[in-house]
């Protein structure tokens, strides 16, 4: 890189703000998806908004692309650094700002963790998306990524709490989409830019909304012989009209490596389901029984409720960490992240079980089976020549599948750089080309993440629409007056 | 005026009327289609009447597709055959369509619990000007592939494209619902309830605050779930509501606010939003404004601070003024205010939309993107889009 530029970012972010030595910039040539790395040529790590705007400023003067960073805990390589671009690290910005209780407001900078924001309002609220790596990722992060977690079945996504952002745009100009009130007027611009996976500029602020905390939460672990019997009852709860806060499921290799690594207290079963219910103590005691009756007509041959803080957080623990387990009974695994309509689970289920039998290869399911969001866990070894490649083939197998069944290639991670080349199997040209055009709207010199998410990359300039004319009056379709 | 009969013929017309300079008006149930400032021009009505189809209810997936010229009481109709619903209640769903509430972002009090339209839309067609066809995200309630432009569309009047599919997530219709309303000499109290019940861990679905110049002022409670679930609810929230009095609530009470449109002419509806805790300075500031000179006013606000108000009985001038202080008092603490439907001099000489702030600069590009040639419903948008 330039030295003069790197000055200029010195200027900005002092000494201590810049990283340009080999082995600092190894950090972060990866985030959460480590078989993609990429050495960046600096790194920058601002402490405020104005150093956002000064280094994208001087980013957009020298066209030198850049790539936000939260925690780097993504897991579909959207924090990839570039190699003739800069990484700008929003970790130094963990302030939260303000915490007003009566309006269930919170307004944090992006660098904030995840888990931060419900210890800021506890005990009466909390932050209802939960990513399973809410300790340690941030709510920039989970912006740009639209994070999920087990309990956006009932609470919904990132985006359904996020009222407001205060954003630098590409070309360093800051803009305030939302706002701490409701149905601001305009486009809702902050609705689409959470999930656009840091392709239209950097969060710098982030009003969030907060939910008061339920009277009663009870969580019930239902064992089964199967994870087709645990899925009818998942349908089951589905259709008598109970909207629980989670619905997880977990299959038998998952429980194991679950076991082996926090020791959750598990049944040893075919198909677990971890079903939460909260609201009023007297609702969720109805319902509660209401679970417990479809479960046991399903199949479930031990039914265990957790009441207490300490019960539940067992519960949660072993289902959080049910990735990482994935170390303790293989040396390497790919986490998928598929979507597919809830009523095509058994079908999908043995299909997986097929591919992974073709690929002599073992699949671990973990499931928000609430939302029919799959996390397939690819088990394989790359010390054995030719099983990396093999557990890759077979995870994009089970994407194609998932789009197949009418469902997404991505539910909560994110396209990134791993999916990128799947967005044509789940979008046609011209549902790419419109989003793209969103994208020239805030990015037109293409310097935010500019590799990221579309398969190829769309000049601004290019001329929207390769249409040729037609008579208004074809087909007597149309009458003017 | 034009009733396309597929997205095939919307995308024809749509490109050709592009192509040809003129100015197109989305319409669907033509409810809403003074809302905004009036278009620059238009040269066309295109309605979407004829797409008026349930393409899917997957029941057990409880997603439903839907042509955006459905009215939403027959999308409801279809819905309710499996016990189910999309759970919104827009003003007058007998006309009001899909698409027209999606472009209007029309959200009733059950927002409080199930989200606004935004929350509940998981995918959308689009036609663009241009005549491309585009859609974006899918069939599944959670999916991150992609930007999100079922929200872009969601609140775009119009002026982006034109809607003519939308996929949903859908709620289970409810056990059993039970409505209580309160009533007090002055909303200050009710207002502070509001402020209560939020506070409170009480499971509401639709909380709304009802006031008016010379109307008793009212609040209402609903709740869904069980009956033991109910109850316990109830009992709590009369120990909450201790201070007010309890009332039968009136007929209709969660259509209340189509009564807005309702009244002694001239007059002005406008749609507001406000911090939840603001919500009693704001109605105390239509109290002043209807005292002098006198202005009649009703207001119809959800607890979460946003809500529709109307002036009526004053020549426009008062009216204009009256709104100039509203949206003083409601913007004191970030809020907006909205003129919806009003006499044409009126809307002419105020204000409609209010500031855009400092992202009208995008919000332009987004636009000159998206439909270059300023089709759609010209300069009806905030900004003069």
């Amino acid at each position: 890189m330039d030295p003069s530029v790197l000055d200029r970012f010195r200027g900005i972010v002092g000494g201590d703000g810049l990283l340009t030595e080999p082995e600092q910039l190894r950090t972060y040539e990866c985030d959460g998806l480590t078989n993609f790395r990429v050495v960046p040529s600096a790194v920058l790590l601002p402490t405020s908004t104005e150093q956002v705007q000064a280094i994208v400023r001087v980013c957009y003067e020298a066209r030198i692309p850049f790539v936000a960073r939260g925690s780097g805990t993504g897991l579909s390589g959207g924090a990839l650094p570039i190699a003739d671009g800069i990484v700008i690290s929003l970790a130094r910005m963990n302030r939260i700002l303000d915490v007003d209780i009566p309006n269930a407001r919170v307004v944090v900078e992006p660098g904030v963790l995840n888990l931060s924001v419900t210890q800021a309002v506890a005990p009466n609220y909390f932050y209802a998306p939960d990513p399973s790596s809410q300790q340690v990722c941030s709510i920039g992060g989970n912006v740009a990524e639209n994070a999920g977690g087990a309990h956006c079945l009932k609470y919904g996504f990132t985006t359904t709490h996020v009222l407001g952002l205060e954003v630098v745009l590409p070309d360093g100009s800051l803009v305030h989409l939302g706002g701490t009130t409701l149905d601001r007027p305009g486009y809702d611009l902050c609705g689409v830019f959470v999930g656009s996976e840091g392709t239209l500029g950097i969060a710098t602020k982030v009003i969030l909304r907060v939910v008061r905390r339920p009277a009663q939460i009870q969580t019930l672990l239902a064992a089964f012989h199967s994870t087709n019997e645990a899925g009818a009852a998942v349908s089951g709860i589905i259709a008598a009209g109970v909207l629980p806060a989670a619905i997880e499921m977990m299959d038998n290799l998952a429980i194991q490596a679950a076991e082996a690594a926090v020791h959750a207290g598990y049944p040893d079963c075919g198909g677990l389901l971890l079903v939460e219910l909260d609201g009023p103590a007297a609702e969720v005691a109805a319902l509660m029984g209401q679970v417990r009756e479809i479960c046991t007509s399903c199949g479930a041959w031990e039914l265990r409720v957790a009441q207490s803080e300490e019960e539940r957080a067992a519960v949660w623990k072993g289902r959080k960490a049910a990735f990482a387990a994935m170390g303790r009974i293989s040396p390497n695994y790919i986490v998928q992240d598929g979507v597919i309509p809830r009523t095509a689970l058994p079908a999908v289920m043995s299909e997986i079980e097929r591919l992974s039998g073709q690929a002599g290869l073992r699949v671990a399911n973990v499931f928000h089976a609430g939302d029919g969001n799959l996390h397939p866990l690819v088990l394989y070894d790359a010390r054995i020549a030719g099983q990396e490649g093999r557990a890759e083939r077979l995870a994009f197998s089970i994407l194609e599948l998932c789009v197949k069944a009418g469902g997404s290639i991505t539910g909560e991670h994110g396209v990134g750089e791993e999916k990128k080349a799947f967005m044509p199997v789940m979008f046609a040209e011209p549902d790419l080309d419109t989003m793209q055009r969103v994208r020239c709207a805030f990015d037109p010199e293409r310097l935010s993440n500019p590799t990221k998410v579309f398969p190829r990359p769309r000049l601004c300039a290019e001329k929207p629409g390769p249409y040729q004319a037609h008579p208004l009056e074809t087909a007597g379709i149309a009458q003017l007056f | 005026m034009v009733e396309p009969g597929s997205v095939d013929e919307v995308a024809t017309l749509l490109r050709d009327a592009s192509r040809d300079g003129l100015a197109v008006l989305p319409r669907g149930g033509g409810t809403k289609l003074d809302w905004g400032r009036p278009p620059r021009r238009a040269d066309l009505v295109l309605s979407t009447t004829r797409l008026d189809r349930v393409l899917e209810h997957a029941w057990a997936d409880m997603t439903a597709t839907v042509e955006a010229g459905c009215t939403v009481a027959r999308l409801q109709h279809a819905l309710a055959e499996q016990g189910q619903r999309l759970a919104c209640d827009p003003l007058w769903p007998e006309r009001a369509t899909i698409g027209g509430i999606l472009a209007t972002n029309d959200n009733g009090p059950l927002r409080a619990r199930f989200g606004a339209l935004r929350d509940l839309i998981i995918g959308v067609t689009l036609v663009l000007p241009d005549g491309t066809v585009a859609k974006s995200g899918g069939k599944v309630v959670k999916n991150v592939a992609g930007y999100d432009l079922p929200k872009l569309a969601t609140g775009s009047l119009g002026t982006l494209a034109v809607i003519t599919q939308a996929v949903f997530r859908l709620h289970p219709l409810p056990h059993e619902t039970r409505t209580l309303t309160f009533a007090a000499p002055d909303v200050e109290p009710l207002c502070e309830l509001a402020l209560a019940i939020q506070g409170s861990q009480l499971a509401f679905v639709s909380l709304q605050v009802r006031a008016g110049g010379s109307v008793e002022p009212g609040l209402d409670v609903a709740f869904e779930g069980t009956r033991a679930g109910l109850d316990s609810q109830r009992d709590e929230l009369l120990r909450l509501a201790a201070s007010v009095t309890r009332v039968d609530p009136p007929a209709s009470v969660w259509r209340a606010r189509e009564a807005l449109w309702q009244g002694t002419e001239p007059a002005v509806v406008g749609t507001f939003s406000v911090l939840p805790t603001e919500l009693r300075a704001f109605c105390a500031r239509l109290h002043e404004v209807g005292m002098a000179p006198p202005v009649g006013w009703r207001v119809v606000a959800q607890g979460a601070g946003v809500g529709q108000f109307r002036l009526e009985g004053a020549p426009s001038d008062v009216l204009i003024a009256a709104l100039r202080g509203l949206r003083t008092a409601a913007e004191r603490r970030g809020g907006t205010l909205v003129v919806l439907a009003g006499p044409e001099d009126l809307k002419a000489r105020c204000d409609v939309w209010g500031s855009p702030g400092d992202a009208l600069p995008l919000l332009q590009r987004v636009k000159q993107q998206l439909d270059p040639r300023g089709t759609l419903s010209p300069g009806r948008f905030v900004g003069g889009l």
